[in-house]
């Protein structure tokens, strides 16, 4: 396919080739689908783009193997729960001391285990069990403080409530939230296996993710669980009261288009803008730093670990530190969906979706270049939602030969929806082995 | 009598059904393993193999039953797992010629095989639902149990029942067989031990004439094998339905880490470890608790240290701590 930077002109043109194409063919899906189509695209395009981006710089600089984004995503989505619905006082008032104990006795207890790990050294037989003592403890005091607090508080109103509910702030507020959630988490995750050898780490971080969710599904007093929480508020305006509005109307009569539909386009661009600002000001920020000392320095930790050590690099620091950095913009990123979605539904987080399909986009687009990540979350996106039709109409003219009342042609027309997994499981291998630098290489600086 | 019930009580909701899930995981930890440490990675692909194999025993199991073709009381599905067992090998040998054996070729990072083996995931996961579609399929027939709760009680006079499915019968019995063979391969034969030695040094067993090629190609034999029969098993337990072999990945991965990646006992033992931690965790101890304890001290709650909901979480919390603690595992791994 593309040799690596034979030609400097080739080089300079590639990027804005490659993203021409990605415009023709939002422009193609527009005209041929619907506009409404080609923008919602567009906007999970956009938030793909930006947790490939958190991504990218956990593998592409560092070369940490993160196989737990679906947690931070959805850390990030919980933050858009927390901060943006109203805090449901009953609820506060039947469980909230509880709960404060509860978190009271979770910190005692990680305090008190500490400090007897470290006083009991000498003791190496029995550490392990003295320590399991101790947590299993504070762990069952804990239980029994918490245990009726969220039954309390599960049982307002579990029709639509049922939970302690948010700060009423708005929803844009999440956003930084998010990543904070998702950044703290990370912290603590990396503390204790940034030291793990690649594969453990990819290992560890699926589980870690996976426990999130299941707690976010599981604890219905802190979001509902699988019970889900509808009706977020929104930062845009609503289609409802655009169609209200002399502007639209005229807007939509101008352009030979219903009232809805205008409203409907006119919400999806509002949105497209907010996240393109945080696109584009991440992009700087990533691109500054990777043009930074800081951003050698990178580099040099993950071409060669010893030697960057030996030059008085803190390897794991600088690890702990991009990890951090990196799970909290896919917490932004999380946050940003939930807000899109207007809903935050803990089932619908599946590491197909959130964890493997963002590798898929840093390895297509690029790893270790931030405009290879954007074109690889906007790629990658974009097929997996448009090979659903490309891969019923090939099945449509493959099987044409057939007869209508065929039995394979009627399987075949019925399985290509799960064309996707296989379509994007192969651009992946294929990428891996004829393009391994992706769409666009990392710049050799 | 009352501690009697207590312990049969156990036995029916822990002890059965936790060797049952045991063997599973062993038989699917066993693939990792050897993968492992023959070609020194994750193979995050394996959740999925178990899957297509499990597939095959559907679809034959479905020809067979249409053709009158069963075997009484047992499951069809055994007659189905041999070819099941073929056609998984095949792929297996397959994806190792047209996608792992050039990373090989070129001495390839482990990393790189590990990103690798998530596009393999992805292929198999399509190439499967493409097949057979998501649905959820019950393929097990003939005799539902071996031993029945109500015949149990008649025949010891007891409160509590024990009931034995045959379907875990079969997974017991079956897991014995296969573990039994394989150690006797890895032991006795030649070829075993020519793979014991590649795995222990790689240049060692090249300078003393090992074919790597025909290591790689036996290791491959042996984990298709491997998980195609872990995959029916567990389908036949519970029922087969292809979004649960992604996450049964995450407990084959920790039964082998905990028992030590790369060593097959470590791999057998963390298979029935996790399982049994599972269960135990998630136990309600109500029942347990009320027989053992005098009248008045009985219980009101579950006593439940963890809903069954976090079943499959409590794995992975396992695995962590053994990660952290000692990532070696239980039993040193990195050989056969």
């Amino acid at each position: 396919m593309f040799s690596q930077s034979t030609h400097p002109f080739l080089e300079k043109k590639r990027i804005p080739v490659l993203f021409g194409i990605m415009a023709v063919l939002f422009v193609i899906v527009g005209q041929l689908q619907s506009w409404n189509l080609s923008l919602a695209i567009l906007n999970l395009c956009l938030i793909s783009a930006i947790m490939t981006l958190g991504a990218n710089i956990q593998w592409g600089y560092a070369g940490i193997v993160n196989f737990g984004i679906m947690g931070f995503a959805a850390l990030g989505g919980l933050a858009g729960v927390l901060v943006s619905m109203p805090p449901v006082q009953a609820g506060w008032q039947a469980g909230g001391m509880g709960l404060l104990g509860g978190g009271v006795i979770i910190v005692l207890t990680s305090v008190l285990a500490v400090f007897v790990w470290g006083r009991i050294k000498h003791i190496t037989r029995w550490r392990y069990w003295m320590m399991t003592a101790v947590i299993l403890s504070g762990y069952l005091v804990m239980r029994a403080i918490v245990d009726p607090a969220v039954e309390a508080i599960e049982s307002i109103e579990s029709a639509k409530a049922g939970h302690i509910g948010g700060l009423n702030l708005p929803i844009l507020v999440s956003w930084v939230v998010g990543g904070i959630f998702a950044a703290g988490a990370a912290y603590v995750i990396g503390r204790i296996s940034l030291g793990l050898r690649s594969d453990y780490l990819a290992i560890a971080t699926l589980g870690i993710s996976e426990i999130v969710i299941y707690v976010l599904k599981n604890e219905d007093w802190l979001a509902r669980g699988v019970k889900n929480v509808n009706g977020l508020p929104r930062p845009v305006p609503y289609e409802i009261d655009l169609q209200a509005e002399l502007w639209v109307i005229n807007l939509a009569s101008r352009l030979d288009t219903d009232v809805p539909e205008m409203s409907s386009i006119i919400v999806k661009l509002t949105y497209a803008g907010l996240f393109t600002i945080v696109l584009l000001m991440l992009f700087w920020l990533f691109e500054t730093a990777l043009r930074s000392p800081w951003g050698r320095m990178m580099r040099a930790i993950r071409d060669n670990e010893v030697a960057a050590n030996a030059m008085g690099k803190h390897v794991t620091a600088k690890h702990l530190q991009v990890f951090v950095l990196g799970s909290a913009v896919i917490g932004l990123a999380g946050a940003m969906l939930t807000t899109l979605d207007g809903q935050f539904t803990p089932a619908s987080y599946l590491p197909l979706r959130f964890t493997f399909l963002i590798w898929i986009m840093v390895i297509v687009g690029g790893s270790g270049n931030n405009f290879g990540s954007i074109l690889g979350g906007f790629v990658i996106w974009f097929f997996w939602i448009e090979s659903e039709p490309l891969g019923l109409w090939l099945m449509d003219v493959i099987t044409a030969p057939l007869s209508e009342t065929s039995a394979l042609r009627g399987h075949l027309l019925a399985s290509a929806a799960h064309m996707r997994l296989m379509t994007m499981g192969l651009i992946m291998l294929l990428m891996l082995r004829f393009a391994p630098q992706g769409l666009i290489p990392e710049t050799k600086r | 009598m009352d501690s009697l019930n207590a312990l049969v009580v156990i036995a029916n909701f822990v002890v059965v059904p936790g060797l049952a899930y045991g063997s599973q995981l062993a038989l699917g930890a066993l693939g990792v393993t050897m993968v492992y440490s023959v070609l020194r990675f994750s193979n995050f692909a394996h959740g999925e193999l178990m899957s297509f194999g499990a597939m095959i025993t559907v679809l034959m199991t479905w020809w067979l039953q249409e053709q009158n073709i069963g075997l009484g009381v047992l499951p069809t599905a055994l007659i189905a797992l041999p070819v099941a067992m073929l056609m998984t090998i095949f792929l297996a040998l397959a994806t190792d010629k047209v996608v792992f054996s050039y990373y090989r070729q070129k001495r390839s990072e482990s990393v790189t095989y590990l990103i690798v083996s998530v596009g393999v995931m992805f292929t198999f996961g399509g190439l499967i639902r493409f097949i057979i579609g998501p649905a959820d399929r019950v393929f097990t027939d003939g005799q539902r149990f071996l031993l029945k709760a109500r015949a149990f009680k008649k025949m010891t006079g007891l409160n509590e029942g024990l009931a034995i499915k045959t379907t875990q019968g079969v997974t017991i019995i079956v897991a014995v067989i296969v573990v039994a063979l394989i150690f006797w391969f890895l032991n006795k034969t030649k070829t075993g031990k020519s793979m014991r030695a590649y795995s222990d040094n790689e240049d060692l067993a090249l300078l003393s004439g090992i074919n790597p090629e025909r290591v790689v190609m036996i290791t491959w034999i042996i984990t298709g094998a491997l998980a195609a029969l872990a995959g029916t098993l567990y389908g036949l337990d519970k029922s087969y339905k292809p979004f649960t072999y992604l996450s049964l990945l995450l407990p084959i991965f920790a039964s082998a880490i905990v028992g030590g990646v790369g060593n097959p006992v470590g791999a057998i033992i963390g298979g029935y470890v996790i399982a049994f931690s599972e269960l135990f965790i998630t136990f309600a101890y109500k029942k347990v608790a009320t027989y053992m304890l005098p009248g008045a001290w009985a219980p009101e709650g579950l006593v439940q240290l963890l809903s069954t909901d976090y079943k499959i979480a409590v794995s992975f919390v396992i695995l962590l701590v053994v990660l952290l603690i000692r990532p070696t595992g239980l039993f040193a791994g990195k050989t056969i």
